[in-house]
């Protein structure tokens, strides 16, 4: 039956996709392909989800070596959730990226472009539903590598040095994952996580295993770009071409944090996490650190893409900010705004690149007047900024919500006080571009703009009305989200 | 009564009442070639609604309990409706009012060759959907979500103008109304769902037994500030930068849907959360009376001071929306009724005196109260209007002005502040103060410099608005029994 290895199927098909487009020269049939694929990945998410949701975790043993000794690949809630995240957001960008890649792309270039696009997806989904801890590794450098690339094609020669930045911060974390992953693999004498988990029990307190804990932790917080580990981030997603912006914004730090979660709650356990050691404070400050400064920094650009980034690491922090509070109301706002999240700075992204599509520029002032010239584009980022900042009726008051209500739990009045403040300065580097985009003059150079052709439009819209429609209707988000949470909490072994 | 919508359910009359203006700003979308048809459709539209909003009225007043299923969103979470009193009168005046505006824009938008006014239409009605789903919310989160849709479809409104006045305008009133909504407001409704585990209006409150005094004070004190529409002193800021709007704007929605949507929210979360028994039981209310006074008397001395005839008559508002705050602060039943009173006193009161303004601009052109003199002679029906107004803000007979003043005052004596009666009268000489002069000195006082030749009434569209206000304002004396019958079925237990 084809449903039992859907698992496999998941990480294979856009392996040899990536194959299939590196034999093209034309972009636009390597385009296809990605789209095909790309199309294929939901239903196999949502498939795995499904079985997930009736039948409890699926494992899959890669190759047909038993684990713990083989590969195996373990679906549960969580990642279930993860892996339609990622392909949900990989179908609905690729009609986007025809039009995009046409013109930011030298012509012969789509094609490896699109080759290490489903790399890059081969490899997010792969860490996702992978159970092993080295293969984990193995796709992390896959989509690592990937991403370097995708950042570097961007037409702007400062995309290069932004590509080089990531490449070292990525190697960096990439190691201490791996350092950590060998020193837990001299304690436990497996690679297995689930494995890993049951032999880890009685050693949790042992040097080593704190060690690994803390390579670990450091590594994929680097990879989530966790403040101060983000400098990464801002020039990567300012200056790589628009559709690897928004596939990397809405999918490449989520998958990180699932993998900080896979460990933290499933390998170490909620008692080390939580208990022994000062993780919940550690990252309760940097969530602060990154929701108030990054938002700040973001008010003071005048890219508007570098923007958007800066306010990913604001939003990033929203999401550990769930870790740190620790009840299972706080981690579902944690774990929805992995999802709420993506939706949102997607639907920007895509706004933003289909501005440059027409005008060729993303600076603020360029961007004068042109809710005028392209009222769906700038109305799509206008709602999109609403879910951005909070207002209740899109996703992103659902996930405030949760965080609030958890926070308030756990007997935190003030913390609700500081993210609600935080919200307060997204209104004002939202509003500041709402203002530019509808309140001034039409700017010269963007007279004969007008909005992007439909395969560009209609992704964005789907998307924008994603971030209504998931702001009334969480049964499949926070729905989810909420089981995820009780899963770990319990203490999954 | 004859008007009992038919077969209809109470459901379905709510769900029609809400669609009607959202539907109505679409087709004024569509019908934007035609500027009569447009308008038409806006005047249909505001007709339309105020028949669905009557025909509940009767339902009402035949004792019949009206209300929507409920949709979940997440947990504490829900979409749903209720009709009561007091939600009642305020559809009623903001739906009727409408109407007189619509009518009154048409004169005022082309006699001033306003752009952009397919636009204006259609927030306008987007904003009158927004006031019905306040005045209809079964639930503090359902209030909310149209709280804040009211707040960002006027923002269009506030920045119509479009230049730099305007934007800074703008800035102010996002700012402030959304900062306080979302910086006190929200964490209050979280705290609310938390201690209450519901977010519901009922009669009686839900906060009885579950929580201190020193916690009811600070919840309250976050409802009443975080309503930054009540424009409760010290975050008023925003109500005179709205002034920037076209005189429609400051007319209906400035001193009748988003103020009055305040002091309407304030009064239901004080009847209907609180409850006036725990109120007036844990004295828990006591600061608010003051803060309320002390807003009242700041409010109308600033106004003096103005010589800008709308800054006037927006910090006239800034009091008068205190008196509806006082008159839920004091929890008792008097002053809770003259409070609703008020809403409906007033907003008929406030609309005849701006659409004044907007007639002497529109025809004159003059905007400060030192250029008035003498004007009175040549736009007598204007300044007799004006008269009208500013006598029934005053409080003065045969104006409906008079019956809530009235009705505060007992509520006052009810609750055994006599300080508070003392504040009403000196507030009402204050009031004489900064209103009866502009009238008298346009009657009386010598014509400014050159002959004001040319000068004309205002277009017939505002003069018939200006005389159906006028006209309610003495209606409204002859007659408040039947806002007393409605009023009086509030349940306070």
């Amino acid at each position: 039956m084809i449903s039992e290895h859907l698992p496999a199927l998941q990480v294979v098909v856009p392996l040899l996709g990536a194959v299939v487009c590196a034999f093209f020269t034309r972009g636009d049939r390597a385009w296809f392909v990605a789209l095909v694929v790309s199309l294929a990945m939901p239903f196999i998410a949502f498939g795995l989800l499904l079985k997930v949701l009736h039948g409890g975790p699926i494992s899959y043993a890669l190759g047909g070596w038993a684990p713990p000794f083989g590969i195996e690949y373990r679906v549960d809630i969580l990642n279930a959730y993860v892996l339609v995240l990622v392909s949900v957001i990989g179908a609905v960008i690729m009609p986007y990226a025809k039009r995009s890649v046409e013109h930011e792309i030298e012509a012969d270039k789509q094609a490896w472009f699109y080759t290490i696009y489903l790399l890059c997806l081969c490899g997010l989904l792969g860490i996702a539903i992978t159970g092993d801890a080295f293969n984990a590794f193995v796709f992390m450098e896959v989509s690592s590598l990937a991403t370097y690339a995708l950042i570097a094609m961007g037409r702007d020669r400062r995309a290069l040095l932004a590509a080089y930045q990531y490449l070292i911060m990525g190697t960096i974390g990439a190691t201490f994952y791996v350092i950590g992953v060998g020193l837990l693999y001299s304690m436990t004498g497996t690679l297995n996580l689930a494995d890993m988990a049951n032999r880890i029990a009685g050693i949790e307190n042992s040097r080593a295993v704190l060690a690994a804990l803390a390579f670990l932790t450091v590594g994929i917080s680097l990879k989530l770009a966790l403040f101060p580990l983000h400098v990464w981030l801002p020039n990567a997603y300012a200056y790589a071409p628009s559709m690897a912006t928004v596939f990397l914004s809405a999918t490449a730090t989520k998958v990180a944090v699932y993998l900080l979660l896979r460990y933290f709650f499933t390998v170490f356990g909620v008692t080390v996490i939580y208990a022994d050691l000062p993780i919940s404070e550690i990252f309760l400050l940097l969530s602060l650190a990154a929701m108030f400064g990054a938002s700040i920094v973001a008010v003071f650009q005048q890219n508007v893409k570098r923007m958007l980034a800066y306010s990913s690491v604001a939003q990033i922090g929203y999401i550990t900010l769930g870790i740190a509070i620790a009840n299972k109301t706080g981690l579902t706002g944690g774990i929805v705004h992995l999802f709420n999240h993506a939706l949102m700075k997607a639907a920007l992204f895509m706004a933003i690149g289909a501005i440059f599509y027409r005008i060729g520029s993303v600076k603020i002032d360029d961007l004068a007047g042109i809710g005028k010239r392209m009222p769906m584009t700038a109305g799509a980022f206008v709602v999109a900024g609403l879910s951005l900042i909070g207002v209740p009726g899109t996703v992103g008051f659902i996930s405030k919500w949760y965080l609030g209500l958890g926070a308030f739990q756990q007997g935190w009045w003030w913390l609700v006080m500081l993210i609600v403040l935080s919200s307060v300065i997204s209104i004002i580097y939202v509003g500041r571009v709402v203002e530019v985009i509808w309140f001034r003059d039409v700017a010269p150079a963007s007279r004969r703009a007008k909005d992007p052709p439909l395969s560009m439009l209609l992704p964005m819209l789907l998307l924008t009305a994603a971030t209504i429609y998931f702001g009334f209707d969480t049964v499949l988000t926070a729905g989810i989200a909420e089981l995820a949470a009780e899963w770990l909490l319990a203490g999954v072994r | 009564m004859a008007l009992g919508g038919g077969t209809m359910t109470g459901e379905a009359l709510i769900i029609i009442a809400l669609l009607v203006p959202t539907i109505g700003a679409g087709l004024i979308w569509l019908t934007a070639w035609n500027p009569n048809v447009r308008e038409a459709t806006t005047l249909v539209t505001a007709g339309t609604l105020f028949a669905i909003v009557v025909a509940i009225l009767g339902r009402v007043l035949n004792g019949e309990d009206l209300a929507t299923g409920t949709w979940p969103i997440a947990p504490g979470l829900e979409l749903g409706f209720r009709v009561e009193p007091l939600g009642m009168l305020f559809a009623c005046v903001a739906s009727g009012l409408w109407i007189v505006n619509s009518i009154y824009s048409i004169g005022y938008m082309r006699g001033n060759k306003e752009p952009r006014q397919t636009q204006f239409y259609m927030c306008f009605a987007i904003a009158l959907a927004s006031t019905i789903g306040i005045a209809f919310a079964a639930n503090l989160f359902t209030l909310f979500l149209f709280y804040e849709v009211l707040t960002l479809s006027t923002y269009p409104l506030v920045t119509h103008k479009g230049d730099e006045n305007a934007k800074a305008g703008g800035r102010v009133y996002l700012l402030v109304l959304l900062g306080t909504s979302t910086v006190l407001l929200l964490p209050a409704i979280i705290a609310t769902a938390l201690i209450a585990g519901t977010l519901d209006f009922m009669p009686g409150g839900i906060l009885t037994g579950k929580a201190d005094k020193a916690t009811l004070m600070i919840l309250l004190a976050m409802f009443m500030f975080g309503i930054g529409k009540a424009a409760l002193m010290p975050f008023h800021r925003w109500l005179p930068a709205a002034m920037v709007a076209p005189t429609p704007v400051s007319a209906l929605l400035h001193a009748v849907a988003v103020v009055k949507a305040g002091v309407f929210t304030v009064t239901k979360v004080v009847l209907y959360i609180f409850g006036i028994e725990l109120l007036a039981s844990t004295g828990a209310n006591e600061w608010l009376i003051w803060v309320a006074a002390a807003s009242l008397l700041l409010g109308s001395l600033v106004a003096m001071t103005k010589d800008n005839l709308k800054a006037r008559l927006a910090y006239s508002t800034v009091s008068q929306l205190a008196y509806v705050v006082l008159g839920a602060a004091l929890a008792t039943s008097w002053g809770v009724i003259g409070g609703a009173m008020h809403i409906a006193m007033h907003a008929f009161g406030k609309i005849t005196l701006f659409f004044c303004a907007g007639a002497i601009y529109t025809a004159a052109h003059k905007t400060e109260v030192s250029e008035l003199s003498g004007l009175g002679r040549t736009m007598p029906f204007t300044f007799a209007a004006f008269l009208i107004g500013a006598l029934s803000i005053i409080g003065l007979p045969p104006f409906g002005g008079l019956w809530s003043k009235w009705y505060l005052a007992l509520g006052a004596l009810q609750a055994g502040q006599i300080v508070i009666v003392a504040v009403l009268m000196i507030s009402s000489l204050l009031n004489i103060a900064y209103l009866l002069p502009i009238p008298i000195k346009a009657f009386f006082g010598q014509a400014s410099g050159r002959k004001s030749s040319g000068i004309k009434e205002a277009p017939l569209p505002c003069l018939i608005a200006i005389g159906l206000t006028s006209l309610g304002c003495l209606i409204l004396f002859f007659f408040p029994d039947g806002i007393l019958n409605l009023l009086s079925r509030i349940q306070v237990q």
